[in-house]
């Protein structure tokens, strides 16, 4: 088995080990689902006016945020590498035959698909079959849910790329608190986590659209529903891949700069 | 030949600074004042294959950044090094398969799982073919004692249990050159002694080269051949254990126990430490005094029971070098 295969099999060796914390998570998941569909009904009930998004489609869209909670949220950072920098045990991960951008970028695409492997089915299992209007809708196609699968992945693949910055600022600024809390709350919003970016004003969907978040969960989610149809869903995942092509070259760029200069803090 | 070899490396750091106090506090949030703090200066030593070679030094010394730099964790300001034919920071990634290394302070060692699982990950990131592994795995739980802890979360284990474990993990894809910061810190007597007689082994039987620091000296008696002290981050000492003795270890105590009753004798140049009626205990400078004649001496004052000389502890030659080096 090679490197990266095997940090997956600790990582979900490891996410095992804490079974309550899993539990714990599918009960949040289903939680917020229900709470924020029960706020868009109310919404949707006594509002007359035309909404760009059909309730059903907001309910497929929060269903899928919290299934895949943690493959497309930002701000699920693994704290076990910033403490690899900040506390001085990058001096084992730099005696180890790897280049550290690459390595660094699967041990965050295993930590994001271990703990969403052990939410995701538990928590499909139960919103499928929830009553009207709360069940998740079926997608509208094969197409559509072959489409969105891949952008789902493309999308992990970016959010990994998009923290990656995170952590190698880490090595400059010694904490994660400020660069985490920055791109949190930017991040998430735009990415379409609080408010889905059709329901956003104008001029708020412009600046959406000329960030990389919205890419990660606005696209794949409204692939699923048949808000973005198929041609436009083909264009989207080229640009995810542009967006991704970039963010992974810069990231690794920025690693080498950062372990010239790299200091083992605590002796 | 020389399979280590370091010329005049250099590093130095920035560390930020500012006094106690609110005020000063406030006023690092706008002007951050940096103090170059210079941890190595022209560092230049060999190294020859199968030697183990002890790195010691006062806390702050250098030493931890001196092997960080030959495990090609840290890129040093100036200088050379080649290792094996490598520079470690320039071929890091080829460079640290022939390496093994132990951080005492730190752990390499996944937490929360069994031990035999972090071996496994271990395996997979080196590429070790399964019958190495298997062989090198056998080879170390024997030595080392690991059969009953291998199954064992790491988080439960003791320190010297782990450390144990942190030796062979270091050790499993057959590295030619081991490095050791600080391997025996905070272990007790039997820990500490199993894993030196582990170095010893390894070393003989498998040829692995062995640079460990310490601030044990017992490790430095027991194993290393060869001392390279190093203070304030200028290499002060290159040589053996006994070339540093017989430098500054001329110095011996003597323990006389008396049968009967006896009176104590004066010595011209050997001075009294302790006396009472049954035992005395003088010191003198072996150079200068000749122990028969002494010993006849001191048998004047009465029947000898028992005779006892002793070498001052190495613990204080090295106190007395880093004293005349002012480090």
């Amino acid at each position: 088995m090679n490197a990266p295969l095997s940090l997956l099999k600790m990582r979900f060796l490891t996410g095992l080990q804490y079974r309550a914390a899993a539990a714990a998570g599918i009960l949040t998941q289903l939680f917020f689902g229900l709470i924020f569909i029960m706020v868009y009904v109310a919404f949707y009930t006594h509002n007359g006016a035309a909404q760009p998004m059909s309730l059903k489609e907001v309910v497929a869209y929060v269903w899928l945020q919290q299934m895949f909670f943690a493959l497309i949220v930002l701000w699920q950072f693994d704290v076990e590498l910033f403490e690899l920098i900040t506390g001085g045990n990058i001096a084992y991960e730099l005696c180890r035959p790897w280049r550290l951008y690459p390595i660094w970028y699967a041990k965050l695409l295993a930590a994001r698909l271990s703990s969403a492997s052990l939410r995701c089915l538990p928590v499909a299992l139960v919103v499928f079959i929830l009553p009207e209007p709360y069940r998740m809708p079926l997608p509208t196609s094969p197409a559509a849910f072959l489409l969105f699968t891949l952008a789902l992945l493309s999308g992990l693949l970016l959010v990994a790329a998009i923290s990656m910055l995170v952590y190698i600022s880490v090595f400059w600024t010694m904490s994660p608190v400020g660069s985490v809390l920055m791109i949190a709350v930017a991040g998430e919003f735009f990415a379409g986590m609080i408010v889905p970016v059709p329901l956003m004003p104008g001029w708020m969907q412009t600046i959406a659209g000329l960030l990389p978040f919205r890419w990660t969960v606005d696209f794949p989610f409204r692939v699923y529903t048949g808000h973005i149809g198929v041609r436009e869903a083909l264009a989207g995942i080229g640009i995810q891949m542009i967006w991704l092509a970039a963010l992974a070259a810069a990231g690794e760029w920025l690693m080498g700069r950062a372990l010239r200069r790299v200091v083992v803090q605590g002796g | 030949m020389s399979l280590i070899t370091l010329t005049g490396i250099g590093k130095s750091f920035k560390v930020a600074k500012r006094s106690a106090g609110f005020a000063e506090a406030v006023k690092a949030l706008f002007v951050r004042e940096h103090t170059i703090v210079e941890a190595l200066r022209d560092i230049s030593f060999t190294v020859r294959e199968g030697e183990i070679v002890g790195y010691i030094g006062p806390n702050g010394a250098g030493k931890s950044t001196t092997i960080k730099i030959m495990c090609g964790v840290l890129v040093p300001d100036a200088g050379a090094c080649s290792i094996m034919g490598f520079t470690p920071w320039k071929d890091r990634v080829r460079y640290v398969r022939h390496i093994g290394v132990v951080f005492g302070q730190r752990s390499q060692l996944w937490w929360d799982v069994p031990v035999i699982d972090s071996f496994e990950l271990l395996r997979d990131i080196y590429a070790i073919p399964p019958g190495i592994y298997r062989k090198n795995l056998d080879m170390l739980t024997e030595m080392l004692s690991l059969a009953d802890i291998l199954c064992t979360p790491v988080r439960q284990l003791s320190l010297g249990q782990r450390m144990r474990c942190e030796i062979a993990a270091s050790l499993l894809h057959d590295p030619a050159i081991l490095f050791l910061d600080e391997p025996t810190i905070g272990l007790d007597a039997e820990s500490k002694i199993a894993v030196r007689n582990f170095i010893r082994t390894i070393n003989r039987e498998r040829g692995v080269t062995v640079i460990l620091t310490t601030h044990d000296m017992h490790d430095i008696e027991a194993l290393a051949g060869r001392i390279l002290m190093i203070g304030k981050g200028t290499l002060l000492y290159d040589g053996s254990l006994s070339e540093l003795r017989s430098r500054y270890g001329t110095q011996k105590t003597i323990t006389v126990d008396y049968k009967a009753g006896a009176s104590p004798i004066d010595v011209p140049g050997v001075q009294c430490l302790s006396w009472s009626s049954g035992r005395a205990v003088y010191t003198f400078d072996s150079d200068r005094i000749d122990i028969t004649d002494l010993i006849n001496r001191l048998s004047a004052g009465g029947e000898l029971a028992d005779v006892e000389i002793g070498s001052p502890p190495v613990d204080e030659l090295i106190l007395q070098l880093y004293k005349e080096h002012r480090v």
